[in-house]
């Protein structure tokens, strides 16, 4: 018996004749479990592509409330979303494009408690988050559950991509062992960002996630793409493992989840 | 001449994309960068504080790194832009 349904074949025909994926490739996209950590700007594009390609089960942490000042960019929601939660509301859109994909929500607040039991369950993290103590927090997380971490970050015309592999490339603290003080970088909200400018990074997001998962082409492994879209220009550097890195170094002084805003100097909400 | 690329806020803060420094002689980033600094105050407590990457022709560096003449320096912000994940 075929692994694929007729309708399934049909659905990835575009996939399925191309020999770097065929039906074994395709097999493996329906068989990964993809975690997306926010149903945002980021998260959008990257979900429904992920959804579209056949990934069988992507998770979504988020408990956000969609706004409307979100939909000049978050492709997941529309104007009868505002007021549901994100979470809820991009399992509406994952679904109606394709059955097939299994989402599984947490409507809940990433932390240092749930973070370590809710990566165990995916093979790879997807990671759009706004703010700095989340980004060490889900770093320290993936080196400590060996998760690949498909990184993007944007800020107003900008915006950086790299995949953050355990034990084969560096990991984000290796770029950036401090973050910057409080106040310093403004964020999205403060800064403003260009809405299609998630639509890139999101979706080169979604190429790295399905190459890793198909074992095809160089992943962005040791990269970071440097992407400017007021003079349309990719930069790439070259990135390397510090041998001293705390977290992914030859000797670690950080073993466990730490306090990630007391480290990005952060007051509580 | 040396280049020093800016990027993300760093651009944005100094208006320009760029900096051209017409320096001969080998210099240390770190040095490299206080020229800068003192050329460029509305980046000055950016690279003073704002644990920046820097990359010495498209490659990851530090402040040790040496340059010479016709080396492109970039300096690189970290960005956290993307979801709204309210941490606790």
């Amino acid at each position: 018996m075929s692994f694929f349904t007729e309708e399934q074949i049909y659905r990835y025909s575009r996939h399925i004749i191309l020999p770097e994926v065929g039906g074994k490739g395709q097999k493996k996209l329906m068989e990964a479990r993809v975690l997306l950590l926010g149903a945002g700007g980021l998260g959008s594009p990257a979900a429904i592509y992920l959804a579209a390609a056949g990934i069988g089960t992507i998770g979504i942490i988020d408990f956000d409330i969609v706004d409307m000042s979100n939909l000049q960019r978050q492709i997941l929601h529309g104007v009868n979303d505002i007021g549901r939660l994100k979470a809820e509301s991009a399992h509406d859109t994952i679904k109606s494009l394709n059955p097939d994909v299994k989402v599984e929500l947490y409507k809940e607040r990433l932390t240092s408690e749930n973070i370590i039991s809710i990566f165990k369950g995916y093979d790879i993290v997807v990671d759009g988050c706004d703010n700095f103590p989340t980004r060490y927090l889900v770093n320290d997380a993936c080196i400590m559950t060996d998760k690949t971490n498909v990184h993007g970050s944007i800020f107003r015309f900008d915006g950086q991509v790299t995949v953050f592999k355990p034990k084969e490339g560096p990991c984000y603290r290796c770029l950036y062992p401090e973050p910057p003080p409080a106040g310093l970088v403004p964020s999205c909200q403060e800064a403003g960002v260009l809405g299609v400018l998630p639509g890139i990074i999101g979706t080169l997001q979604a190429v790295e996630v399905i190459k890793l998962i198909l074992g095809i082409g160089k992943p962005l492994i040791g990269r970071l793409l440097l992407y400017n879209s007021l003079d349309t220009d990719f930069r790439q550097v070259k990135l390397r493992r510090d041998i001293n890195c705390p977290v992914c170094g030859d000797n670690p002084t950080i073993k466990g989840l730490i306090n990630y805003e007391e480290f990005c100097g952060v007051g509580r909400h | 001449m040396i280049t020093v690329r800016l990027f993300a806020i760093y651009r944005e803060r100094a208006k320009r994309e760029k900096i051209e420094l017409d320096i001969k002689q080998d210099t240390q980033v770190g040095d490299l960068l206080e020229v800068v600094k003192n050329s460029v105050s509305s980046i000055r407590d950016l690279i003073s504080e704002g644990k920046g990457m820097i990359a010495v022709n498209q490659e990851i560096a530090n402040l040790d790194t040496l340059v010479r003449d016709g080396d492109e320096v970039a300096l690189i912000p970290p960005v956290s832009g993307g979801t709204e994940l309210v941490f606790t």
